[in-house]
């Protein structure tokens, strides 16, 4: 009993006070900011990036294909900078296309998310993840959201086991063919009004998969998305903000 | 032929051996208990024949038979795993892959409903092996599992609590990630396609990846290169298995232990993005270049680390492997024992827990572990306190390499540059390449074959879940349905990984 309150006292404290402004360390590769202005050859930028992300007229990255390798910003240190700000969710497709000139921060469309998700889960949303084809850490990091550090609990947000208790399905994985059936199955089973969450470049756009025969992307077209957390994984800090921004619950 | 781990063969100084042949070479070859198999597949050459592909490791002569047969579609061939069970995910591979005649394979099932099966049916229709008695039940769980984890279906059959048999069925995950390598032409997208083979392993995979490109290429990474990539691919190891003790802990309801190991797993992934960007290593491991060069302040952060890790780190881990109430959960639980182990070729972290001693960076070094004569953590026991143990130790010993490591590295100066990077592809024509690591979880197995234009044409992977997943359906038998996750968790094997 000494031994177990010894190691407990030595823990200290560490939570993480503020997730909205606390830094993250070191070298993350968040926000990208792109320079107005600065020449570059925009042809070898295409060609570099491994995720076809990069965009032109205006240039552009696309942060739902992006898989933040930073390779573009190693090309062009003058034109690509990318930023620690961790927070990149947003509740719609386009809203994850950073333009050039463009430095502002990603928040979530409030006028554009359904009325009554703000209102049923305001204070309470459970959720329940489904891999279909992701790599698992996609699933580690929205596992370490519970963890002591990020402790989503105490926004009332929790990962739960079966479909019929959460509020929404949190998707990871560019959604593979063979898990198809079974990913619409949890779908289903969660009750109305019900979120869906597609965390990661995979799960967003399919990333290097998109193409691949072993993936049925189709059976996204027909659902309702609410938030996109972009990320190769996400990073808990970005699903946290993400969904404290879609519940309207930031405070900064 | 004989080879050693990453060396390019030419496709045409590879002897084609008839299939009886190379059945009794292979059987002879693995006759040995140091041998196992790594690798085997099969690839196509023209409309109806195949070549067939078999690695053999000897990991105490430290060679690897490499041994080729060409066989028709229609031909009967014998079974290999009707002599050696560990053979058997493989040749359920080419089977389902392209549906040649195994004669005589004990279980030949599907092993991953790829997408371009030849065989294998359809996933919902996977023929369960059954037991037809008024006092079993059958339990099924997954695809989709309670927690936040990747899916695939346990099938068990239960005596009330007691389970007399589980079989694992897989493939949900498969996302044809072996041939978009082909598909896929540029370099960086194929290094970060290794990297999301196993998000949890990137660097175990994006280093084998890179050693068979550049072997291929015939490049060879300056040393300094070498000794950081070793670093990196034992920092994995560390944060891995914290994790899993974290894991492991919260499977015996010892929520002391959850919390603290999982807290200082934080700083150890947090180590990787302070290094690369990425909390998983991703974009630290690429061929012919680094674009994040380990520098004296990333060796200061890294002892600096350590050193507020390890007093907390050994203290709980002290405290678990003490208290009477985690050990009677871990303790003769889930046990394979060595011979069985061997029987069924597991290989890695479990394969080590029961008793083989079977680790890459000793059998077959490659890179920076080639100087280092690792000698690797052996527990004898192979039940789940076996594989936390292993843990433990694994993240003591990892600590001393990388103190090794950044020792070598020093001595090695500063780097600011590659002398010849190099960011397309090129590679040897009608060539292959074998390039192991042992990764966390075990040994990771590629090869890359090339065609007459110096392009891939085929990519194979073998994660080490592969060989390990009969594994854990044998350790649960006789054993509580309610110590299957905590069973589960002590193998921690990858989805994605072995569907690919
Ligand atoms: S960081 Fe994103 S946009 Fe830039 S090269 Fe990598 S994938 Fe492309």
């Amino acid at each position: 009993m000494l031994e177990t309150l010894k190691i407990w006292w030595h823990q200290g404290k560490q939570w993480i006070p503020d997730v909205e402004t606390t830094e993250v360390p070191g070298i993350f590769r968040g926000r990208p900011i792109i320079k107005a202005g600065v020449a570059v050859d925009e042809a070898m930028l295409l060609d570099l990036c491994p995720m076809d992300a990069i965009q032109t007229n205006p240039l552009a990255i696309d942060l739902g294909k992006c898989s933040f390798c930073g390779e573009c910003a190693f090309a062009c240190p003058d034109k690509i900078q990318f930023t620690k700000d961790f927070k990149l969710s947003h509740n719609l497709r386009e809203g994850l296309v950073i333009k050039e000139g463009v430095d502002t921060p990603i928040r979530v469309d409030a006028d554009k998310v359904r009325k009554e998700i703000r209102k049923t889960f305001g204070r309470s949303l459970k959720l329940r993840q489904v891999s279909a084809g992701g790599d698992g850490s996609c699933e580690l990091e929205l596992n370490a959201t519970g963890n002591v550090n990020f402790d989503v609990g105490r926004f009332g947000i929790d990962f739960v086991a079966s479909p019929r208790h959460a509020d929404g399905i949190v998707l990871t994985g560019p959604l593979s063919e063979n898990m198809a059936e079974s990913f619409l199955d949890a779908y289903n089973a969660v009750p109305d009004p019900k979120v869906l969450i597609l965390a990661g470049t995979d799960a967003i756009s399919g990333g290097l998969f998109a193409d691949s025969e072993a993936v049925k992307r189709s059976v996204l077209n027909d659902l309702h998305v609410d938030l996109y957390v972009p990320g190769n994984p996400v990073h808990p800090l970005t699903f946290v903000n993400g969904v404290l921004g879609l519940l309207g619950k930031m405070k900064h | 032929m004989k080879i050693t781990n990453n060396q390019v063969v030419a496709l045409a100084d590879i002897e084609r051996l008839t299939y009886n042949d190379f059945f009794m070479q292979a059987c002879d070859a693995l006759g040995n208990d140091a041998a196992h198999c790594v690798s085997y597949f099969a690839l196509p050459e023209g409309e109806e024949e195949y070549l067939l592909f078999c690695y053999i490791a000897n990991d105490e002569t430290h060679d690897i038979e490499l041994l080729c047969s060409k066989v028709n579609k229609n031909d009967e061939l014998q079974s290999l795993t009707s002599q050696n069970l560990a053979i058997h995910p493989f040749e359920r591979e080419i089977y389902e892959k392209y549906a040649l005649n195994f004669i005589g394979h004990p279980w030949l099932k599907p092993l991953r409903y790829p997408h371009d099966r030849q065989a294998g049916g359809d996933i919902y229709d996977y023929p369960f092996y059954q037991i037809d008695s008024p006092e079993l039940h059958r339990v099924g769980v997954g695809p989709i599992h309670a927690g936040i984890i990747e899916p695939g279906h346990f099938r068990f059959i239960c005596e009330g609590e007691k389970i007399h048999h589980l079989e694992i069925q897989l493939g949900w995950q498969h996302r044809g990630i072996e041939n978009l390598f082909v598909e896929k032409k540029k370099l960086l997208q194929r290094a970060t396609l290794s990297e999301n083979i196993a998000g949890d392993t990137v660097i175990g995979h994006a280093t084998a990846f890179t050693n068979a490109t550049e072997a291929l290429a015939g490049w060879e990474a300056p040393e300094w290169l070498q000794v950081e990539r070793a670093i990196a691919l034992e920092q994995e190891r560390i944060a891995v298995h914290t994790g899993d003790l974290s894991a492991i802990c919260t499977d015996v309801a010892y929520q002391l232990g959850n919390a603290v190991f999982g807290r200082l797993r934080t700083p150890m992934i947090n180590y990787m993005q302070k290094w690369c960007g990425s909390r998983f290593g991703k974009s630290l491991i690429r061929p012919f270049k680094t674009n994040f060069i380990f520098t004296e302040a990333l060796a200061k952060d890294w002892e600096d680390t350590i050193a507020k890790y390890l007093p907390h780190f050994t203290e709980m881990a002290e405290q678990m492997f003490d208290l009477p109430s985690v050990l009677s959960r871990i303790e003769r639980t889930g046990v394979v024992p060595t011979q069985l182990a061997r029987t069924i070729g597991l290989v890695g972290m479990a394969g080590k827990a029961s008793g083989l001693n079977r680790d890459v960076r000793t059998s077959h070094p490659w890179g920076a572990y080639k100087d280092m004569n690792y000698e690797p953590v052996v527990l004898q026991s192979g039940d789940v306190y076996a594989r936390a143990q292993m843990r433990y130790k694994e993240i003591l010993k990892s600590i001393q390499l990388i103190r090794d490591l950044i020792i070598r590295r020093r001595a090695l100066g500063e780097q600011t540059k590659i002398e010849n990077p190099q960011t397309k592809w090129t590679a040897k024509a009608d060539s292959i390449v074998l390039s192991m690591t042992e990764g966390w979880r075990g040994m990771i197995c590629h090869v890359a074959v090339t065609g007459a234009d110096g392009d891939l044409r085929a990519y194979k992977i073998t994660d080490p879940s592969v060989h390990n997943w009969l594994g854990l359906a044998l350790a649960v038998r006789e054993n509580g349905i309610s110590d299957f996750p905590i069973c589960n968790k002590s193998f921690d094997l990858s989805y994605c990984g072995h569907d690919l």
